[in-house]
């Protein structure tokens, strides 16, 4: 009688490529994706009363904060568009980068309670961050869009066909968030120090990136650094598209486009890398 | 045909806090790596025993781990607190990569390590459900066609739609293991989870994972403290201590092997210059050992039989031996003392006792010895504490696996009147 072949489905291995991206085994994880989603959102609104509307109040509240100080108090210009029109488009896409950002930068530290004791691709859970991030975005954003639809009316905002660009917008946003995110989330294992910086970095972050100001009031020397701020193009685009207003050019977008994705397939092959051990060192 | 084949699996742990000093070994290795040699810190590093303090930064937890699986076999994974079982297990579900090694497995893994795991309190148990299967990798249409199935299992109906932080925590146990039982994955790993639970669903759990193995095909890796479980749920048994294989066989041999590795030696037998054997001026003991009376394995059904060999120099005195059994709490469950030369009689010269302690005295357990050897009733030649030391396994009675309360286990006889 022959034996019958033997056959290996899955190997462990000590060492493994590092441009193994696994992104087929995320695939197949994908229902884990919508439940981590589900979870999120669930778990953000059980027992509270107003619910979604929370989404709103955050905006609102800021939007009104730096009508007052940026607008009124510090007289800063914003191209000719209206202020609250101008400073709610900031605020609503600032809000999903750096909250999608700061959540998926404690993934590794945020989750080992389920990571020590469970296997799935880890990349599954800042994935699912950055999605149910976006839930709350959208809801944000039917706000502006309630805003901006008043303006519009009243003739203030000029909207062009760059506004078809607004998913491809928001998707690299995610990226760049998801990316940013991983790379820190992975060094933070080891490294604690890393998220007490990213926690004021960020904040300061917001004011190197057009969310209160228009890229056209920068001087010379900043005007051409702000350029390699991958958020630049975003924004810049953004209000573009919608508002008219703003110094935009597609070229800023591929240059955006191109360091995003850098720094996304860093991200990914960093966080492959440190999801195999982290448990030892987290 | 194999389902999984470990080859040289170790890991290595860095002790103390992690954090000072990092950076610099980190930059060690990056230079080394960069200079194409190998880690400088695989080289060091100590074997896995806690009790000893070592002078090692680094501490393998697991080395040079050799294993073989048989699809469809039952394999319960023994050792003592630290003997690298959870790490072992920690590996083959790829929640920490080995620091050497490879391991191939034919079919998907799934590791249970814990119950509920990602388990959300304000999420219904109709949702945990799905949100646990999820993780244990499940894909959202094999749960659906389980759900109920799974439900039924836990036994926990009425509340599937209520958050499960109202639960009690015997339900949210069941929910969590009911969800674990359906993985369709040709590996099953489970940790110690059925600590936790009452007796029938302890029961139940085990006959699931029964069917599992036997009815199914599926392979199991099992570890427990709880022998009898692993008694009866596995087939073959791999033995861990320090670390490293100890044993490998069929699951009676590995428990004996198990028995026989304890911290306290349960037999002392001594064949050398009679000197250097433990005792004094007056007595010296050559052999004291503690043996089933049945069979080869020290459980509640085999009796103990208890040897001891001695060598006395006192001549013409009355000579009596003492023996005094001990539990872990230190209750002394007997002590038996006797005259073991007539009066003023004793030679000098070997002494043999022997005894058997009858089944249904001990329950399961730990127990040693304390013994001493007195003069006309009135002087000590010679006593030891602690001496020998030996475990009493369970026996499961009807279908309770668990271990009944009490410090001895007698079976009496019943009279019965029936109306």
């Amino acid at each position: 009688m022959n034996e019958p072949q033997q056959k290996w489905t899955e190997t462990i291995d000590a060492d493994h490529s590092l441009f193994d991206l696994k992104l087929k085994e995320v695939w197949r994880y994908k229902d884990l994706v919508y439940m981590f989603v589900k979870r999120d959102f669930v778990s953000s609104f059980k027992q509270t009363i107003l619910g979604p509307i929370w989404f709103f109040i955050n905006p609102i509240l800021t939007t009104i904060v730096y009508l007052v100080i940026f607008g009124r108090i510090a007289k800063l210009p914003t191209d000719g568009a209206p202020p609250l029109l101008f400073y709610l488009a900031g605020v609503t896409l600032w809000n999903y980068f750096s909250s999608s950002l700061l959540a998926t930068s404690s993934t590794f530290t945020g989750n080992a309670g389920i990571f020590g004791k469970v296997y799935f691709p880890r990349l599954v859970t800042p994935l699912s961050i950055v999605i149910s991030n976006l839930m709350r975005f959208g809801v944000q954003f039917v706000l502006f869009i309630l805003a901006w639809a008043y303006y519009y009316y009243k003739g203030e905002a000029h909207p062009n066909i760059w506004i078809l660009a607004t998913p491809f917008l928001i998707l690299l946003m995610a990226l760049f968030a998801l990316g940013v995110g991983m790379i820190f989330s992975s060094l933070t294992t080891k490294y604690k120090d890393l998220a007490m910086l990213l926690g004021f970095g960020v904040s300061l972050y917001m004011y190197a990136t057009p969310v209160i100001y228009p890229v056209s009031s920068l001087p010379g020397f900043f005007k051409n650094l702000a350029y390699y701020n991958p958020l630049t193009g975003i924004f810049e685009c953004f209000k573009y598209a919608w508002i008219g207003v703003g110094d935009f050019s597609p070229a800023m977008l591929g240059i955006s486009t191109g360091i995003i994705l850098i720094l996304l397939m860093i991200g990914i092959v960093i966080f492959n890398k440190v999801e195999k051990s982290f448990m030892d060192t987290v | 045909m194999l389902a999984l084949k470990a080859e040289n699996i170790s890991k290595q742990y860095r002790l103390g806090q992690v954090g000072t000093g990092t950076l610099s070994h980190d930059l060690n290795r990056f230079w080394y790596k960069i200079r194409g040699k190998e880690d400088p810190y695989l080289k060091i590093g100590e074997t896995n025993d806690r009790t000893t303090k070592g002078d090692s930064e680094y501490v393998w937890s697991l080395r040079d781990i050799n294993f073989e699986i048989e699809q469809g076999d039952a394999v319960g994974i023994i050792g003592r607190n630290g003997a690298g079982k959870s790490t072992l297990l920690k590996v083959l579900s790829k929640v920490t990569k080995p620091t050497t090694g490879h391991i191939s497995t034919n079919g998907r893994i799934a590791s249970l390590l814990e119950v509920g795991t990602g388990f959300h309190p304000e999420m219904t148990g109709r949702e945990n459900v799905f949100l646990n299967g999820a993780i244990l990798g499940m894909t959202r249409k094999e749960i659906k066609r389980k759900f109920d199935e799974i439900v039924d299992f836990s036994g926990v109906e009425r509340y599937i739609d209520t958050p499960v932080k109202r639960y009690s925590s015997g339900m949210y146990v069941r929910l969590a293991f009911a969800v674990a039982a359906h993985l369709e994955s040709e590996i099953l790993i489970v940790d110690e989870v059925l600590a936790v639970g009452d007796a029938e669903f302890q029961k139940k759990c085990l006959g699931k994972m029964n069917d599992v193995t036997r009815g199914e095909g599926r392979t199991i890796l099992f570890v427990s403290h709880n022998m009898t479980a692993v008694k009866e749920l596995c087939t073959k048994g791999i033995l861990l201590t320090h670390g490293q294989i100890d044993y490998q066989g069929d699951i009676l041999s590995t428990i004996i092997e198990y028995q026989k590795s304890s911290a306290r030696e349960s037999s002392y037998i001594y064949n050398g210059n009679l000197d250097e054997a433990i005792g004094n001026e007056n007595i010296k003991i050559k052999e004291f050992s503690v043996s089933p009376i049945k069979g080869n394995l020290l459980d509640i059904d085999s009796g103990v039989h208890v040897k001891l060999t001695f060598h006395n120099y006192c001549p013409d005195i009355t000579l009596d031996t003492t023996f005094e059994l001990k539990n872990y709490d230190e209750l002394v469950i007997f002590h038996v003392g006797k005259f073991v030369s007539a009066k003023g009689d004793a030679k000098v010269g070997e002494y043999t006792v022997e005894f058997d302690i009858p089944t249904g005295l001990l329950n399961a357990g730990n127990y040693y010895f304390k013994l001493y050897f007195g003069k006309d009733q009135k002087t000590l030649l010679y006593g030891i504490d602690n001496f020998i030391g030996f475990e009493v396994e369970n026996v499961k009675v009807g279908d309770i696996m668990y271990v009944y309360p009490g410090v001895t286990r007698p079976q009496f006889e019943y009279k019965v009147q029936t109306p």
